[in-house]
């Protein structure tokens, strides 16, 4: 039986204003990348179309924002107590845990390292947590923490490509382009999938948020970290006011001249681009203007307006989506914790925790959070194993660990309140209720609205999906 | 034999072929693994077959309907079902899919509408004629100039030229003027950054660290290629197999770059030889795309679902590419030699002088010569140079040569063991000495063996076990020559490499490049008449093995005898006559004074650098594994990395055309294979992907799929005589590019009537011109010609202009962008350093590939983000200032009017209307007005050290609102 097929929109058919319209969802797709451009006809074998997609079902969430903690966090530091890691601190995992695992900068006989932090129950739930993240638990009757995440790539690059694009090498579209592909967008003047990143630099590189073998309007856009967030939209000094309106108008006038000779709608989207570009400039300082949160706000996040920080970048991501963005990735790169696995956990902890729990609670309070999905987690875990290698200066750390890791969801149509999975007493392997990196995509794109089998895009010849030919919903997230 | 020929001229084979493809090949075409009920839709079908598929497909009843409902729950079009029935009835002949069947040149068609005898025309208008569309008329003269100038060198063409052109009378202008731009330096850059596109070049690795590498030698080869005009046919061997050719040239040996621009991971958690495997088969699916037009990716995990490649035929292609080591190759650079030999013999001077500077508060320099000199005499050891009988490496291939050192060559992996097994000696060993040795044949000369991770050069020994006689032999001490100089001028011992720590061993120690003397020291001697065996672990988190070395032997030694002294100097210095002579004298000295007398260490450091060869240009290329070294290829069960099943031979697929005679199956063979007359896709997949490039859009859509899930031709006899022509011409790409453009389907005019447009929006029949958006580089490119700052510098290593803030820094490392200065802000597009994980701001803005991977056809986006980029970037401001500037002058000069006309027709060569010219000339008045009353206003837009004039800054505004105009960043 097929399985793959891909969706059918009938073409040329009705232009998307009226399906999004349609649908309920709004322009599609449009903002920034897209200005009503005329779609590309079916192929001749009778293919589908690349323009968005209807829902396959009625979405529980109309945003998303990732809070991807890029170096892969301890899980068992912060998740997943093990005290017989404590007991046995120094000893090296018996054989049948290990298998034939091989580590890069770990001896197999490496000891094993409890964690140094006290673990807490929080909320009426009872989620567990070590200390660092402690200012999460404000906020943890309204997680789904799930204790047995896996993954198939060791290495940073490749897993967080995984976790975003659903396969381990560059060239393949983002979790957000297949969002923005599948939904369009809610907003005229912002783009529909923005990017942010906070720590230090990234491993995936700018793979992490392509639209791949999509059309680039799919691609994220990047919002940086300054005063000045989106790339080029400040004018530059000198130019600014009647200058660069009086630029705008004779750009659009000379433009609107020449559409009337050549008759090319192409002309027409560049006149539309401009326009927005014009509003977005006007919109921009609007959107950064942090003070306007007010002092509340601001503590709540622990957010300095004019300091580059996650908690900025948090406040940040809550307004674009209220201003409907679809969908947000906050990279916070820093947990690679090869040596002292303490201290990294704590400082990352520190610039990331109560930021977290801020979202959620800001989402939530604005009713926001029923339709947001607010997804944290890094790509892959960390061993129960020490790294110590005096070489190269490194002392208990904690190696890369794909078998089992944490993650947490938020809103979005998650059932709250829940940990799910379990590991076994060294938090080696995952004793109850895998969910692969797969099956959380495919999750992710059912509660937009999507089966993640039939939401395809044909790219040379194939049909693609998210989840590759992997993965499946997980009910239990669900509520 | 045709397709025509087989079949009644009713059914149109291809029609069925699409639907069978589209709704049945998934379980009943070539793939046999998820084949369903045994049934073949791409082969000949027997009567009871065909006569159920007719009820099946007619079939109401969901339980028997083909296809099945619940994948096609609308089912098949009515038309479809209709072309199936109609191919049924007539006997159901084998729709073999046309892009497999060789082209063969059709008869030309009379002329058409367009009144032109070019062939190419009397094709486009013969499926005008039947589409019932009227071509539009020959564009005028700027039109055409910019049009063309801008396809062939990628820059907007100079008014006056234009100007030339749209006065001449002579019937060939146009084609003089084409012959022009063929001949121009900017046409083989223009085609190169083309080329590049698909060869996904960049100028650094790839994945986390994504490091600089040296691949630019490989641009500037293709840059030369089209230079030259290579034969398409020579250009792809070359680059496939350059290594390979008989007495191959270095720039043969270069251009073979083209498949090294894949990827490489330097994690360090991770395999190697798994991100090779990636790298190859992204060799294998570019290949497909690049050469064949077909997607053999798909045939990696299983046997293609549509097209006739099977998983094992995959591997075939595979094995072809999958049988080359990958070093650097160094470019030979007679000049840096002569300037290398006369700073080594000066260096040499200087340091036979060297004894002049001993400090004066140190122990007498005499005295202290003399004292080393009588404890490197005391260790001199008569060293036996061993021979290894046997060599045994997993991945590598281990040789003896002449001088008794091992060479090592092949795939390393973190963490290789070799095991040497020596005859029995004739006298006891108790003391084993390791040379390290550079060579030239190795990264960095030397002595590591690894070229794609860690430093080049590195190598790290972190065990050593002796075995012999049944039994280990313990060590005692291990003594290096090339200790850190924290160590101090004593020769430092080791544990290193017999404590049973991986993490511990003998390095390189920054002397990377040179020998290096270690001796180990065991606790007793292996007896005379006893075989021995050595078992040496490199490896750290990345892959450090010796890539050249040598073992001794002798009865016994000190530590002390593990020294940087030649051979010759050691066995002179146990010569008790010879050691006295003025030769080793001299030898020692320079020994002594340069690495072992600490009073003098800074200068001799300084010299150590100046005695060093000096860095060459490098360029990543491949070399065919020795014949008795070849690398296996294996299928791998659903084309994963970690499931290899049987060996696989190269093979090429059976559904295409035959090996060629003769060939080797290597490489070249392969190479030949794809290039071959008789192959049914080379040439049309070539020759339409130019033709797309010139009108929009290719001949078929899908410039990388020519399969069966690809478009279909939409003028098939066109494309056929297009091969065919481009063939018979010698495969030259000039000669293509003027046989397109000479026609009048080319020359037409992009203006169309709305209604005209709307019975073909997508213009498949050409009955107008296509208007594309340029890419990044050329409107780069276009605004800095038009300011007249375009450096007309070709070649050399990557330069880095001016891009907003904080766009490199989200990458790996946060490395900082550090902007060119003078000329590198201003070089051609095509030499920007790309980088893969944060690429140039301006270009990826509008389209340009990361080099991630093979692209065949940028996407063309119009965008918000654009019109910022082009308002604001600080690139464009840096060149609308430069235009302004020059407008400027001319506006002094020659006046307002000259200056604006000037300013619009260097950009976009045609006059402007009058109203366009009023608008202008309105905009620069009333940025003329703001600008004298904001003097502030004025210096911002001019930046520092401009000198702050008003009427500049207007000139400026102006220069920035044409940078950004719709004419500007499209072709006309």
């Amino acid at each position: 039986m097929q399985t793959n097929q891909p969706v059918h929109v009938a073409a040329p058919g009705p232009n998307r204003r009226e399906i999004l319209g349609g649908l309920g969802l709004g322009l599609g797709g449009l903002a920034l990348g897209d200005l009503g451009r005329p779609e590309a006809r079916a192929p001749l074998g009778g293919a589908a179309t690349q323009g968005p997609r209807a829902p396959h079902h009625r979405p529980r969430a109309r945003a998303v924002i990732q809070l991807f903690m890029a170096g892969a966090p301890s899980q068992l530091d912060l998740f997943d107590p093990k005290p017989t890691l404590t007991e046995l601190e120094g000893q090296p995992l018996p054989p049948s845990i290990l298998g034939d695992q091989r580590y890069a900068f770990i001896q197999r006989d490496a000891g094993v390292l409890g964690s140094r932090f006290d673990f807490a129950r929080h909320g009426d739930s009872g989620v567990v947590l070590g200390s660092p993240l402690a200012p999460l638990g404000r906020v943890a009757d309204r997680l789904c923490v799930i204790r047995s995440m896996h993954t198939d790539q060791f290495n940073h690059a490749p897993a967080q490509l995984l976790m975003n694009t659903g396969f381990g090498q560059p060239g393949r579209p983002s979790m957000g382009s297949w969002a923005v592909y599948g939904l369009g967008s809610e907003s005229r003047d912002l783009p529909a999938y923005v990017v942010m990143s906070t720590g230090s630099g990234l491993s995936g590189g700018s793979a992490l948020w392509s639209s791949g073998f999509m059309p680039s309007r799919f691609t994220g856009v990047r919002f940086r970290n300054g005063k000045e967030p989106i790339l080029n939209v400040a004018t530059p000094a000198g130019f600014e006011g009647p200058v660069q309106q009086r630029t705008f108008d004779l750009v659009g006038q000379l433009n609107r001249l020449r559409s009337e000779v050549v008759g090319d709608p192409e002309i027409d989207s560049r006149i539309a681009a401009f326009e927005t570009a014009a509003r977005l400039q006007v919109a921009a300082p609007e959107l950064t203007d942090l003070q306007s949160e007010g002092a509340a706000t601001l503590a709540l996040y622990g957010c300095d307006p004019d300091k580059p920080s996650f908690a900025r970048a948090c406040l940040l991501a809550r307004r674009l989506v209220e201003r409907g963005v679809r969908f947000v990735t906050i990279f916070h790169e820093g947990w690679d914790a090869h040596s002292d696995v303490e201290g990294t956990t704590v400082r990352n902890c520190n610039a990331t925790a109560q930021a977290s729990a801020a979202l959620v609670e800001d989402l939530a309070r604005r009713g926001m959070l029923d339709d947001t999905l607010v997804v944290w987690g890094g790509e892959f875990g960390r061993t129960p194993m020490v790294e110590t290698n005096p070489a190269l200066g490194r002392k208990l750390g904690r190696d890369h660990h794909p078998q089992a890791f944490t993650m947490w969801l938020a809103g979005g149509g998650i059932r709250a309140g829940q940990s799910i999975g379990a590991t076994d007493d060294f938090g080696f392997h995952i004793t109850e209720d895998p969910i692969h990196v797969y099956d959380l995509q495919a999750t992710i794109l059912h509660l937009l609205g999507f089966d993640h089998e039939r939401l395809t895009f044909r790219s040379a010849g194939r049909d693609y999906r998210l989840t590759d030919v992997h993965g499946g919903v997980v009910q239990r997230l669900l509520a | 034999m045709t397709l025509r020929a087989q079949a009644p001229r009713s059914i149109d084979l291809q029609q069925v072929r699409g639907v069978l493809s589209e709704h049945c090949f998934a379980c009943h075409g070539p793939d046999g693994a998820g084949r369903e009920a045994d049934l073949r839709l791409d082969r000949p079908l027997d009567e009871d077959r065909a006569d159920e598929l007719r009820r099946r497909i007619l079939s109401e009843d969901p339980e028997l309907r083909m296809p099945p409902p619940a994948a096609f729950p609308e089912g098949l079009a009515v038309g479809d079902r209709e072309a199936l029935v109609a191919w049924l009835d007539a006997g159901h002949p084998l729709a073999e899919h046309w892009s497999f069947v060789p082209p063969s040149r059709p008869a030309l068609p009379s002329v058409g509408a367009s009144g032109s005898a070019h062939p190419v025309d009397r094709f486009v208008d013969e499926a005008l004629a039947t589409a019932g569309l009227v071509p539009e008329p020959v564009a005028d003269r700027f039109a055409l100039a910019r049009r063309a100038s801008l396809d062939l060198v990628g820059l907007p063409c100079a008014p006056e030229v234009a100007d030339a052109l749209a006065a001449a009378t002579r019937t060939d202008a146009f084609e003089r003027f084409l012959d022009r731009l063929l001949a121009a330096p900017g046409y083989a850059e223009r085609q190169a950054r083309h080329w590049l596109d698909l060869a996904r070049y960049a100028d650094t690795n790839g994945y986390e660290k994504d490091r600089p590498r040296s691949i630019w030698p490989y641009r500037d080869w293709v840059i030369r290629a089209f230079d030259a005009d290579l034969p398409y046919d020579r250009f792809v061997v070359e680059q496939l197999a350059g290594d390979l050719l008989p007495d191959a040239t270095v720039d043969q040996h270069i251009a073979t770059g083209f498949h090294r621009n894949t990827m490489l991971n330097e994690e360090g958690g991770i395999d190697p030889r798994e991100f090779r495997y990636h790298a190859v088969a992204d060799r294998v699916a570019t290949t497909g795309a690049v050469f064949l037009g077909l997607t053999l990716g798909c045939a990696q995990c299983h046997s293609h679902k549509f097209d006739p490649v099977s998983q094992t035929e995959y591997f075939g292609l595979w094995a072809f590419l999958n049988n080359a080591d990958e070093p650097d190759l160094e470019l030979p650079d007679p000049a840096a030699d002569q300037r290398d030999a006369a700073r080594h013999a000066a260096a040499l001077e200087e340091l036979d002088r060297l004894d002049q500077q001993w400090p004066s508060d140190a122990e007498p320099f005499e005295q202290r010569f003399a004292g080393w000199f009588d404890r490197q005499v005391a260790a001199a050891v008569g060293w036996r140079t061993a021979r290894p009988v046997e060599l045994q490496s997993e991945q590598l291939r281990l040789v003896v040569e002449p001088d008794g050192a091992v060479f090592a060559s092949g795939d390393t992996t973190k963490h290789d063991v070799y095991r040497l097994r020596f005859a029995a000696s004739e006298v006891p060993v108790g003391a084993l000495r390791f040379e390290a040795l550079p060579d030239p044949r190795l990264p960095g000369n030397g002595p590591g063996t690894s070229y794609f991770e860690g430093p080049k050069g590195a190598f790290f020994l972190t065990e050593l076990q002796v075995r012999g006689g049944g039994r280990d032999w313990s060590l005692a001490g291990f003594a290096v020559s090339n200790a850190k100089p924290a160590d101090g001028a004593a020769v430092a011992q080791r544990e290193v490499v017999f404590d049973g720590d991986l993490q511990t061993g003998w390095a390189d120690e920054g002397r990377r490049g040179e020998r290096s003397v270690a001796v180990a020291l065991l606790r007793e001697p292996i007896p005379a008449g006893t075989a021995f065996e050595l078992e040496l672990h490199f490896g750290r988190h990345y892959p450090s093995s010796l890539g050249r070395f040598r073992i001794a032997t002798a009865a016994t030694a000190s530590p002390e005898a593990a020294t940087d002294l030649d051979d010759e100097l050691v066995a002179a210095l146990a010569d008790p006559v010879r050691r006295w002579s003025e030769e080793v004298r001299t030898g020692l000295r320079r020994v002594f004074l340069l690495g072992h007398a600490p009073e003098i260490g800074k200068q001799a450091e300084a010299l150590r650098g100046r005695l060093r060869r000096s860095g060459r240009t490098t360029t990543l290329v491949f070399r065919e594994r020795p014949a008795d070294h070849p690398r296996p290829t294996h299928r791998h069960h659903r084309g994963e990395y970690g499931q290899p099943r049987e060996l696989v031979e190269p093979q090429v697929p059976s559904a295409l055309h035959a090996w060629p005679e003769g060939q080797p199956r290597d490489r070249l063979g392969f190479a030949r294979w794809l290039v071959a007359d008789d192959d049914p896709l080379f040439d049309r997949v070539v020759v339409n992907r130019v033709w797309a490039r010139l009108f929009g859009h290719g001949l078929v859509r899908t410039p990388d799929d020519f399969g069966v899930m690809g478009q279909r031709p939409t003028h098939p006899e066109l494309l056929d005589w297009l091969a065919i022509e481009f063939r018979h011409r010698g495969r030259s790409l000039k000669e293509l590019h003027r046989l397109l453009m000479t026609s009048a389907a080319y020359q037409r005019r992009a203006e169309t009537a709305d209604a005209t447009r709307a019975a073909d929006p997508d213009n498949r029949w050409l009955a107008r011109a296509e208007r594309p958006r340029l890419e990044g580089e050329v409107i780069r490119d276009a605004a800095l010609q038009a300011a007249g700052m375009l450096s007309p510098r070709r070649f050399g290593p990557p330069v880095r202009p001016p891009q907003p803030d904080g766009i490199t820094e989200i990458a790996f490392g946060r490395p900082k962008w550090n902007a060119g200065e003078g000329e590198d802000r201003r070089r051609r597009s095509l030499y920007t350093f790309q980088k893969r994980t944060a690429p140039y701001a301006l270009f990826q803005t509008f389209d340009a590939p990361s080099g991630e991977a093979c692209m065949v056809r940028r996407d063309r986006s119009n965008t918000p983000l654009q019109a910022l980029s082009l308002l604001n970037d600080p690139q464009m401001l840096e060149i609308a200032r430069g235009f302004g500037a020059r407008l400027h002058g001319v506006c002094r000069a020659q006046g307002v009017m000259e200056a604006v006309t000037e300013g619009f027709r260097s950009l976009l060569t045609r006059p402007p209307e009058a109203r366009e010219r009023e608008a202008l000339v309105v905009f620069l008045e009333a940025q003329r007005e703001h600008y004298t009353n904001d003097p502030e206003a004025v210096r911002a837009a001019l930046g520092e050290g401009a000198d702050p004039d008003s009427e500049a800054a207007a000139w400026t505004a102006l220069a920035r609102a044409l940078l950004a105009l719709d004419e500007a960043v499209s072709r006309s």
